[in-house]
């Protein structure tokens, strides 16, 4: 114990090393090798065909994306969905192809949102299973689309128009718009995907 | 190791201490306790679709879901350890903190903080890091008060220093030097430096250390000196605390991949924060050790000595955890686990089982202390330690049931929404556990509340037995 006590001061300082040196093994290293191998991307470059009606240029269609992902993560929505699949659990058969880091080196990763947590289903592949319109009746009232769901509405992202019908506002439109961003370009890979609800 | 003892307890003589900031810091504590609660409760009520306030923007589930894990790390955990640090430095070292006006200041710019963060997340202002969702404009100010604090902290540990330091300021020392990095790192670098699984990697860094490098040391400081004070024994080992710390310092910032088992972040990381996660049992069993002998020198105190109390089932709740913790980093169970109930279960039973436990046989024991009256009633306090006990363990079992019901739904293929409807019960279940304790903890601010009232009177009639003449 005396010889502890002696050399606290040396010990002090090897545990602020011991920070630092966790820091730098398991983020900065890491992080130099991801990016060495999928160097880092923007935003997508091309509207998409299916987003053609609502976004009519690439720079508009960017701005969608960034605002959906705004709302995403004002919302909380990470909080319940994650972004990545795993290597087990049958998870490549219930959602699509498993998650590589190449992936999430993109804008719309900065910073991440794999989450921790799926109250709801895995979010990474779900460009283009679900129709525009089914997310917007789904977003206004989950329950509209799904009788015993839990997840919240958020008709505040929807508009009132002068005949008092209900439409999809700009922030509802922008957070499908991110949604159907989701894992696009992988739908192919999927397979035979058991039926979902 | 004589002197390395903790100091006998006598309330009158010390001049060190800020009383008055110790009280503020814990009134803190209840009032952001009171905001947890209800926050979560609310939240739980989502899960039942049965939300008090649905399509009300600023009330919006997700949000409130984030103002529930907000206030319990930086409004009461902070101010509750905030409160035993500015407590426990001057008392050890016997020396002031460096101003007492800045630790005022601090205290208020650090609630400010806090309360603009619950108020701009309901207002859909959140950033997008998990346990560091405080709006990116809003980090500078914590970051700032936290290094106001930290330098405030260690002027007195550093005048001391000629002594051997107790094994408590040890941990509040290290606390100390790490949180601001923790938190510089954790809430600046994954927003603007490292995005992806980089940025992943680095998070849950943030989402690891800030329970293990700054709640974890400082919850241990505040039991090593509460337990040996409170019971009026020596503590059982001190050279076994001081190997406990250094296993901290060493196993616990490698943890944090933990978080992302399974993910896209190098493999490699994997393997090494699930090799130092089953390390972090050296620090917890010398703890669970080290307090349950103390506590074996006098048993009967658990029944008579009412902070101790809480003291031993903080404890014991923190060995469940730390238990579990060694079966849930573990591959086989994540592929199961992970995703599912059974990690809110496992986070409730620590951060309020163990560490909001601890904060309380604190508050039980200083704030009479302070107002010189007992405690306003001993049954309340039994009803409190009870309902929350009670509480906080039908919650962990009931999700940790859930968590594992939910994994082999998932892996059976089951379509997702056959396991939201199979968590039904578990889910109402939670909520049942969570009215518990928000009465529990009722009781507790009533009691705490009346003990206040008993002590004003006190002093009231005190100045009135005065002889008169001098003032007439
Ligand atoms: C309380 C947790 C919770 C929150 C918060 C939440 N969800 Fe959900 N979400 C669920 C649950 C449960 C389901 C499964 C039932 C259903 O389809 O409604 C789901 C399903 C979904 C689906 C359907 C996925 C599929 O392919 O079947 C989408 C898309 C979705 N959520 C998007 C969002 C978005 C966008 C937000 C934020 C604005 C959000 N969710 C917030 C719980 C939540
Ligand atoms: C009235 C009692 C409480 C209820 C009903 C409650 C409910 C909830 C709910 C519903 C969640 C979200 C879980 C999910 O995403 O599935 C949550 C998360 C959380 N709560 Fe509570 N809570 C309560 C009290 C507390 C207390 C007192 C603490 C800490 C001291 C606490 C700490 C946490 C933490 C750390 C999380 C995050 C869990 C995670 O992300 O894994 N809660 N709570």
């Amino acid at each position: 114990m005396k010889i502890i006590e002696k050399f606290s001061g040396v010990f002090l300082i090897a545990g602020l090393f011991l920070l630092l040196g966790a820091m730098l093994s398991l983020g900065i290293v890491p992080a130099m090798m991801v990016d060495r191998v999928h160097p880092q991307q923007g935003l997508p470059l091309e509207v998409p065909e299916d987003q053609r009606i609502h976004y009519a240029s690439a720079k508009e269609y960017q701005a969608a994306l960034l605002l959906g992902r705004d709302i995403y993560v004002a919302e909380g929505c990470w909080h319940c969905h994650s972004q990545y699949v795993r290597p087990v659990a049958n998870e490549n058969l219930q959602y699509g192809p498993v998650s590589t880091p190449g992936e999430y080196q993109t804008a719309l990763h900065r910073p991440q949102l794999l989450g921790t947590r799926r109250v709801g289903p895995d979010l990474s592949r779900e460009a283009g299973k679900k129709s525009d319109d089914w997310h917007y009746a789904h977003l206004y009232d989950p329950r509209f689309t799904v009788p015993d769901s839990v997840m919240p509405g958020y008709p505040w992202l929807f508009e009132r128009n002068a005949d008092g019908q209900i439409l999809p506002g700009p922030k509802a439109k922008a957070l499908v718009a991110y949604l159907q961003n989701l894992g696009r370009g992988m739908e192919t890979d999927v397979g035979d995907l058991p039926p979902r609800e | 190791m004589e002197v390395a003892q903790a100091p006998s307890p006598s309330p009158t003589d010390n001049q060190p201490v800020d009383h008055a900031l110790v009280t503020a810091y814990f009134v803190a504590f209840l009032g952001y306790l009171i905001v947890t609660l209800l926050a979560g409760l609310s939240y739980s009520l989502q899960f039942l679709q049965k939300y008090p306030f649905p399509g009300v923007e600023l009330l919006s589930p997700g949000r409130v879901r984030m103002v529930h894990t907000m206030s319990v790390a930086y409004g009461m955990l902070a101010s509750g350890l905030f409160g035993i640090v500015s407590y426990i430095v001057p008392k050890l070292t016997g020396f002031p903190v460096l101003s007492r006006k800045l630790a005022w200041w601090l205290y208020g710019i650090y609630n400010a903080a806090v309360l603009a963060t619950v108020a701009m997340i309901l207002g859909g202002h959140a950033q997008g890091l998990e346990w560091a969702e405080t709006p990116k404009i809003l980090d500078p100010f914590i970051a700032l008060t936290v290094v106001g604090i930290v330098v405030n902290n260690i002027t007195p540990i550093w005048r001391a220093r000629a002594e051997p330091y107790y094994v408590s300021l040890w941990y509040i020392l290290a606390a100390l030097i790490w949180t601001p990095l923790v938190y510089v790192f954790g809430n600046f670098l994954p927003e603007y430096v490292f995005g992806g699984t980089a940025g992943a990697a680095i998070s849950s860094m943030y989402i690891h250390d800030l329970v293990g490098l700054f709640v974890t040391p400082l919850g241990i400081a505040s039991v090593y000196y509460l337990l040996p004070v409170a019971m009026r024994v020596p503590l059982y080992s001190h050279a076994l605390s001081i190997i406990g710390f250094w296993g901290l310092a060493f196993f616990y910032p490698l943890n944090s991949a933990h978080h992302y088992l399974y993910s896209p972040i190098p493999m490699w990381a994997q393997y090494a924060s699930i090799v130092a996660s089953i390390g972090v049992h050296v620090v917890v069993y010398t703890v669970v050790f080290n307090i349950f002998a103390t506590l074996a020198s006098d048993w009967k105190q658990l029944v008579t000595n009412f902070p101790v109390r809480w003291i031993f089932m903080g404890t014991l709740a923190y060995l469940i955890t730390c238990i579990q913790c060694a079966v849930q980093v573990t591959l086989a169970a994540q592929e199961i686990i992970h995703f599912t109930d059974w990690v809110v279960g496992h986070a409730h039973f620590v951060l309020f089982g163990t560490f909001t436990f601890w904060i309380t046989a604190w508050v039980y024991w200083l704030l009479p202390r302070i107002w010189g009256t007992p405690i306003y009633s001993l049954s309340l306090g039994r009803w409190h330690f009870w309902l929350a006990t009670l509480g906080i363990c039908i919650m962990q079992i009931d999700l940790l049931a859930a968590g594992v019901m939910q994994g082999y739904l998932w892996k059976s293929l089951a379509p997702f929404i056959d396991s939201v409807r199979a968590s039904m019960p578990f889910w109402w279940t939670r909520t049942f556990s969570g009215i518990l304790i928000l009465v529990g903890e009722s009781c507790f601010i009533l009691n705490i509340y009346l003990t206040w009232q008993a002590s004003r009177e006190r002093r009231a009639a005190a100045a009135n037995l005065q002889p008169s003449g001098a003032t007439s």
